[in-house]
């Protein structure tokens, strides 16, 4: 799957910047390497490929791999005036949405520019609640100021309000503010739960239920911790649904050979964009309790659900709706961010955790672990507790807020249906409905001999057909390999991230590169 | 039915809030036991914990990390106590344990938070108020920000021109010596590049598991670090009575140890030092890398204090800098990584979690493979990395920030020198308490002397002598400092850190309760 000429690329241009700047330097320092039997290097490196942890090596991140750094070269060579067939690059790898070009919600904004420079709080520009929800974050700022370091656990009255917001959304489930920890970015919160799960050898050694297709922080996250994946497939004819006899089979086969003691789901779906309905939740909560496992529930897209009928419905609220039979038992963790939803700041790195029925001692580790890394970035922090804690109807932005956050998710919803149904016309690529979060995840039919010249390039025939796409059109996607799918299905991710108009242009090159491609290998 | 989760502000109220809090949970304690495992009726366990002490990963139980440790929590515990309005010796909790300066009420420069507001809303590039260099430095940072926002991801190595930026800040502190930004990674806090160094090292089992040797005193969190990697830690000790000094002979002695069971492959240097504030001479650092070159060894030099040297005749030297002076020979050898951050040095921004490395002669297929594993974290805060880009690209002379800038930074360098001195000096007189010059850092890290009674009834607490030591200054005064066993000391030595932020005023009555309260428990243990 890695893109060998890539990678030489990148080697080359390091070597030459070595060269460039010590021009003279360079014979010497390949003659010093060798012996003066010109075996064995006097000094190769400490650290090299045969060398590293080899955990590393394992890890693969394909949302910000091989494609995306062509990309970002595409990009440059358009700068430098290289003629190309088209004039952009258009990034719907990855779920950015302001880079995309939606606008940040102005009250956050607001409030994130007082507490940064609290002058501004004499400033008659701003709105009241703005300055209110600024001074409340101050003044639990370690000497009012945003530059201090937090609790690791994250910011005391951030943590009450998410609570509070749980509590709502949940219709009136309690949270405990002391089971919430803020984290950088949801991302991280996972990691360190899964770090936390990771123990054993042999057949002893943990082993993670992920969905496929997955989000691929989970494979890289696994790989890196030398945990076992476990595979449980989604099922693409019945959109992207889970089938409990799914995580059974997957299961049972895991047993062989690891320990298997967390299930994780995304819901909604990423790369899938399905929403799960409530009686599959109770149906994966019923599995978790029957098979002793820890569940983790990745929920940051909670507030992107634009099918007719679908609504999200977050697991804590339907394991306490279970009762205190599963409710008192089952150990979940669910998380939340900043940067999907309406609000799209991914680059403040907010995000919330929230764990239930966590062992005390185990809570105590959890404290101690994330106490090492300090402390959350505060202003993501911030603007987690904006999130969580938006104008009330009654104050001054509540119009505007509202505004924008309906016009942002509508939009959503509008591009959601746009994708699915461009896309279905095409003939050779079929498409799930997008119910939720910001991704198409369509089967793409590939003709025989595209796969075989693929294989021939040592490709993966989705990055073969991607990488294309991405020379003639400039359309960067991400290869359905990358998320893993069945064998011999072909997939991509693409985001429904893009301005309406560029949208339209984008699905219709995309078309027209498909016809062409058939065309072409047939 | 339950209490809504946010505590009334009344002190009885908040009394009973907290008591039908923990009621909430006695009747599941009772239950469950303490090890929250319930029975059937006919005895048969139907379900344990997934996630338990003997069931989690034993890394993970390994880590510890004094600078938050159990006296900062017994810390915080009294604030709130002291918020209920319980009677205490001392009317409010000194935090000495960390190195927090806006907490300990050190003023942002103004600059910087101009610059992040503008980029935060930038409606406000339209509002009169901004001096014309801190719009134009946003409208920069925004250019190179997808979509111009600071909500957008970055790449995930950082932004590109903020890499350029730091690149030129190198070339200049180094005096000329060059800096490719690609050698640049932006960072979450210096502590996330740290790990990720150390975990791209570790490797192998048994004998041939990564050894990586740290000095005692050191920074916890790179025993906590190594701790969760699994990787060896090989002590090399600090030499108190030349403050603090380094000796290469101490480091080779720690190697030959270490090279009996497992394989050394890095070497960690913190300079200035954290905990005991020496600053290393051009000397020292020349020793280390001809040693680092000799050994084979991987450098990674954290520079996080850079700006903070106090004493007369010291001088900050980067590695970097150091290593490409010794010539070829050196340069085109050591790897080197070394590591800087927001969070010190006059800036003390270090809610902003920002921070850089640079790598030297790192593999290029290595530095492919450090690309990828960052890339799955995403990108460091990218308010963080607009941070490091006006740290490292300041108001210039012609500016109209300039002066304002520059005051601002003298005088918040030059009230920590003041304060270095102080605390030095204060604590010198105190029979029982040695204390090196604060050459540099935030930090002093004084020697005390602990009578055997004391020790004893420590032993009996099974608490470290120093931490007995520390947990009763706390009790007594509200002064929380960090012992000495929380950063490594040789064996029967008792010492604490303690930060040297508070305000001048403050200091004083600090430094002169430790004096009072360490007179007072000698009285009472000898």
């Amino acid at each position: 799957m890695r893109n060998n000429s890539f990678k030489e690329h990148i080697i080359c241009n390091v070597i030459t910047l070595n060269r460039s700047a010590f021009p003279a330097a360079q014979g010497e320092h390949l003659h010093q390497k060798m012996s003066e039997n010109g075996a064995l290097p006097l000094r190769g490196k400490v650290l090299t490929v045969d060398t590293m942890n080899a955990n590393v090596k394992k890890v693969d991140y394909a949302v910000r791999g091989p494609i995306v750094q062509r990309a970002v070269q595409i990009e440059k060579e358009l700068k430098e005036g290289v003629k190309k067939p088209f004039e952009e690059v258009i990034k719907a790898n990855i779920g950015d949405a302001h880079a995309m070009g939606q606008r940040p919600i102005t009250f956050f904004r607001q409030v994130m520019a007082l507490c940064t420079y609290p002058q501004l709080l004499d400033d008659n520009k701003f709105p009241e609640d703005a300055k209110n929800r600024a001074r409340r974050i101050l003044q639990s700022c370690g000497g009012n100021s945003i530059g201090a370091y937090t609790t690791s656990q994250g910011i005391d009255c951030v943590r009450h309000d998410v609570a509070n917001y749980i509590q709502r959304r949940d219709g009136g489930i309690p949270s405990d503010p002391d089971n919430i920890y803020l984290t950088t970015g949801a991302s991280d919160g996972i990691v360190t739960i899964l770090k936390l799960l990771t123990a054993g050898e042999g057949r002893t050694r943990t082993g993670v239920m992920i969905s496929i297709p997955q989000y691929p922080l989970y494979s890289a996250s696994i790989a890196e911790l030398g945990a076992v994946q476990i595979n449980y497939y989604l099922n693409e004819e019945k959109c992207w649904s889970l089938d409990i006899s799914e995580l059974q089979r997957s299961l049972q086969a895991a047993r062989e050979h690891c320990d298997p003691r967390v299930l994780c789901i995304i819901n909604p779906g990423n790369p899938t964009g399905q929403v799960q309905s409530r009686q599959c939740i109770e149906d994966v909560i019923r599995f978790a309790v029957k098979e002793n496992l820890f569940l983790m529930a990745d929920e940051v897209y909670q507030d992107n659900v634009y099918a007719e009928g679908c609504e999200f419905h977050s697991f804590k609220k339907v394991l306490f709706e279970m009762g205190p039979e599963y409710s008192s038992k089952v150990e979940l963790a669910s998380f939340h961010s900043t940067s999907k939803c309406y609000m799209g700041e991914c680059g403040f790195r907010g995000g919330y955790m929230e764990v239930i029925n966590m062992d005390p001692e185990v809570k105590a580790q959890l404290t101690k672990l994330v106490s090492v890394r300090l402390c959350p970035p505060a202003p993501g922090q911030a603007l987690m507790d904006l999130v969580v804690n938006s104008p009330q109807p009654g104050e001054p932005s509540y119009q505007t807020f509202i505004k924008e956050r309906t016009d942002v998710l509508s939009a959503l919803a509008e591009k959601a249906k746009l994708t699915e149904e461009i896309l279905n016309t095409v003939p050779g690529i079929s498409c799930n409905p997008v119910q939720g979060a910001m991704y198409s995840f369509p089967r793409i039919t590939l003709p025989e001999r595209a796969i075989n010249e693929a294989k021939a390039k040592g490709q993966a025939p989705d990055m073969f057909y991607c990488m294309k796409l991405l020379e003639e059109t400039g359309i960067c996607l991400v290869p359905g390999s990358g998320f893993g799918q069945r064998e011999g299905t072909y997939h991509f991710r693409m985001t429904i991230l893009p301005p309406t108009d560029k949208l339209k242009i984008m699905l219709n090159k995309l078309k027209e590169f498909h016809q062409k491609f058939t065309q072409q290998y047939s | 039915t339950l209490p809504p989760p946010q505590p009334p502000k009344n002190p009885i109220l908040y009394i009973l809030h907290v008591c039908s809090v923990i009621s909430r949970f006695t009747p599941e304690i009772l239950r469950k036991g303490i090890h929250g495992d319930t029975m059937t009726e006919n005895g048969c366990e139907y379900r344990e914990r997934v996630l338990t002490m003997d069931t989690m990963n034993p890394n993970v139980k390994r880590v510890e990390y004094a600078v938050r440790g159990p006296i900062v929590q017994r810390a915080v515990q009294i604030e709130r106590e002291l918020k209920m309005g319980i009677k205490k010796p001392f009317t409010e909790v000194i935090r000495a344990n960390i190195g927090d300066c806006h907490a300990m009420g050190q003023k942002p420069i103004t600059f910087f938070r101009q610059v992040l507001a503008l980029c935060s809303y930038p409606d406000l590039l339209e509002d009169g108020k901004f001096p014309e260099d801190a719009k134009s430095r946003a409208r920069r940072i925004l250019q190179a920000c997808g979509g111009g926002s600071l909500g957008a991801y970055s790449t995930s190595q950082g932004i590109e021109m903020i890499r350029q930026d730091i690149a030129r800040y190198i070339e200049r502190r180094d005096g000329g010596i060059t800096c490719d930004p690609d050698n640049i990674y932006l960072s979450t806090g210096a502590s996330d590049a740290i790990v990720t160094m150390l975990k791209l090292l570790v490797s192998g089992e048994g004998m041939s598991r990564t050894g990586v040797m740290i000095s005692i005193p050191q920074y916890p969190l790179y025993s906590a670090t190594l701790a969760e990697l699994g990787a060896v830690q090989i002590s090399y000790y600090l030499d108190e009575d030349n403050c603090w000094s380094l000796d290469i002979s101490e480091l080779r002695r720690a190697l030959q140890e270490a090279k009996k069971h497992c394989s050394p492959r890095a070497l960690c240097i913190i300079n200035p030092g954290n905990p005991t504030g020496q600053v290393q001479s051009r000397q020292c650092i020349e020793g280390v890398i001809r040693f680092a070159a000799a050994e084979k060894l991987f450098l990674m030099a954290d520079e996080v204090y850079q700006d903070n040297v106090y004493a007369d005749g010291c001088k900050f030297h980067s590695f970097k800098k150091v290593l490409f002076e010794m010539g070829l020979e050196y340069s085109e050898k050591v790897e080197l990584a070394s590591f800087h951050s927001t969070s010190k040095c006059y800036m003390g921004e270090c809610g902003f979690r920002g921070g850089y490395m640079e790598v030297v002669n790192l593999d290029p297929e290595v530095k492919v493979q450090l690309t990828k594993l960052v890339s799955v974290r995403l990108c460091p805060p990218v308010p963080g990395q607009a941070l490091l880009d006006v740290v490292v690209n300041p108001p210039q002379p012609d500016e109209p920030s300039y002066d304002t800038f520059i005051k601002e930074r003298t005088d918040t360098l030059a009230t920590l020198a003041e304060k270095a001195n102080m605390t030095q000096e204060i604590l010198n007189q105190v029979p029982g308490i040695k204390c090196n010059p604060v050459q540099g850092a935030m930090y002093t890290f004084p020697r005390i002397h602990l009578p055997p009674k004391a020790i004893l009834e420590a032993k009996e607490k099974e608490q470290t002598p120093d931490m007995f030591y520390c947990m009763k200054l706390l009790e007594e005064t509200g002064i929380c400092l960090v012992p000495g066993s929380g950063f490594g000391q040789r064996d029967g030595t008792y010492h604490f850190r303690m930060t040297i932020l508070p305000p001048k005023e403050k200091l004083k009555i600090v430094l002169a309760k430790i004096k009072e309260f360490h007179q007072h428990f000698m009285a009472q243990y000898s």
